[in-house]
């Protein structure tokens, strides 16, 4: 997968929409800025969150961002190899998803941005 | 308050693709790669630091070594040895931490923090009516490259003839090329050396340097460095509110010298600390960020003054400022980390145990 299989929120997550499930990941911009990461701190399993809840964060050397959630849901599963190697992500941040979760509301995937519409906001 | 600084090896930072951050007022490399992969190279090999930031102040005149032991907690000597010292307050809170150089009796060098030269320098002045001594400020004229790890000596032995032989020993002289000092002390742990030049001789050292194949670091990793290696930073460790005892120390602190600012203050009382300066270490992998809150039992006993992941120990390690009851090795503490209480032991704040001294 790259860039052009995603959906956006401008706060640098992107999601890959399956049915009602979706699995979220950080674009290449934030792994970029972020610099090397070196720690990502996980929800749970069945974890429940809205849309715009602090979700997860992602640790370099030096600074800790969190990471929103882009849709209302629940968490099915995590990434595991990001706990022993969380620079997977700076490598191929497309294909290193960070959660899966089952959507619970179809609505917000309206204002989820294309590409094009994210990369303008960078 | 002017614009931001540059050091004389700028340019090459920037013909490096440098990441540049403003640090104390001057625009510094934070990495050249990653932080992680220069922290290694200076644990494993050896790496080149500008930190040209630093201040030098020299104190000059007839009380000049008077002078440094009314105003520093330790008691200088003069002597072929740098010595760390403390510049306090009256109420023995620390103004700024600093490295003597005491050439003589009527001329010693302090080298600072950045940020707080302008600070010490008028410190200075305010203690000095009874002393013939004049403070100067010599930041703007000298540059500093910090050459530091296992294979330090090694490769300053093929530039230069005499390399002071042990470690804190310093050597200062001056030719047709200006004023040479270097001194074999750094901030990372490491068997290392600091060298003071003019601009011309920095540069061009710094370039047979990287031609040489050393590495230069950023201040990124001369962070996680100094941190892994249990020393205190200015700023995070220290402040005017934290008194020597409180920071551990102690060791810069001579009770015995007849008198020095700071010394008769109510609050500085070394048997009778609220507060101490602690190492600890997460239970489980997460990183406890400067200013996160340390709790016992549901209750906060005090904040986080550095944390990191650290490349070397791979753990999550920190030293953090708590109520003096909790400070014991081996106690349990908690990290309030976002919403969750992570729980750590406190330990000794040297996190990796290598004998670097020469």
């Amino acid at each position: 997968m790259n860039k052009n299989d995603m959906l956006y929120v401008d706060t640098h997550e992107w999601v890959h929409i399956e049915g009602n499930k979706a699995k979220v990941g950080i674009s290449s911009y934030a792994a970029m800025t972020l610099g090397d990461i070196v720690f990502f701190d996980l929800p749970k399993v069945g974890d429940t969150f809205k849309k715009g809840d602090v979700f997860a964060a992602v640790e370099s050397v030096k600074s800790a961002s969190d990471l929103y959630m882009p849709l209302s849901g629940k968490i099915i599963a995590v990434n595991e190899q990001l706990v022993d190697t969380p620079e997977l992500v700076n490598e191929d941040p497309f294909n290193n998803f960070i959660v899966e979760i089952e959507f619970t509301n179809e609505d917000e995937t309206k204002g989820l941005l294309s590409v094009d519409a994210y990369e303008a906001t960078l | 308050m002017g614009s931001i600084k540059r050091t004389t090896l700028y340019d090459k930072h920037v013909a490096l693709n440098a990441h540049l951050i403003d640090f104390g007022g001057f625009h510094m490399p934070l990495y050249y790669t990653t932080i992680t992969d220069e922290h290694h190279q200076v644990r494993n090999d050896v790496g080149m630091f500008d930190v040209s930031h630093m201040g030098q102040i020299v104190l000059q005149g007839k009380d000049a070594h008077k002078f440094a032991n009314y105003v520093l907690s330790a008691n200088i000597q003069v002597t072929d040895k740098i010595q760390y010292a403390l510049l306090l307050n009256d109420d023995g809170g620390i103004i700024d931490d600093l490295m003597v150089y005491p050439f003589s009796e009527n001329q010693i060098l302090l080298v600072v923090n950045a940020s707080n030269i302008e600070k010490d320098v008028n410190h200075l002045n305010l203690y000095k009516k009874d002393y013939q001594v004049d403070v100067r400020n010599l930041s703007d004229a000298f540059n500093c490259l910090a050459i530091q790890g296992p294979r330090s000596f090694e490769i300053l032995s093929t530039i230069f003839d005499t390399l002071p032989k042990h470690s804190s020993d310093y050597i200062f002289s001056t030719d047709e090329r200006g004023p040479l000092l270097i001194s074999r002390s750094g901030y990372t742990g490491e068997d290392g050396f600091e060298i003071y030049a003019h601009a011309q001789f920095t540069q061009t050292l710094w370039d047979k340097l990287y031609q040489a194949g050393v590495t230069p670091i950023g201040l990124g990793a001369r962070d996680t460095l100094r941190f892994e290696a249990g020393m205190p930073l200015y700023g995070q460790e220290m402040d005017e509110t934290i008194n020597p005892f409180e920071a551990g120390l102690s060791f810069a602190v001579d009770l015995n010298k007849h008198d020095f600012i700071g010394k008769t203050s109510s609050q500085f009382n070394k048997d009778n600390l609220l507060r101490k300066s602690v190492g600890f270490e997460l239970l489980e992998k997460n990183i406890a960020r400067t200013g996160y809150e340390v709790y016992k039992d549901g209750v906060k006993i005090g904040y986080v003054t550095t944390g990191y992941l650290t490349p070397t120990t791979k753990k999550g390690l920190g030293f953090a400022l708590i109520d003096v009851k909790y400070a014991k090795l081996e106690t349990k503490i908690a990290i309030k980390i976002r919403n969750k209480f992570v729980q750590a032991l406190v330990r000794n704040k040297r996190f990796i145990q290598k004998n670097n001294k020469v």
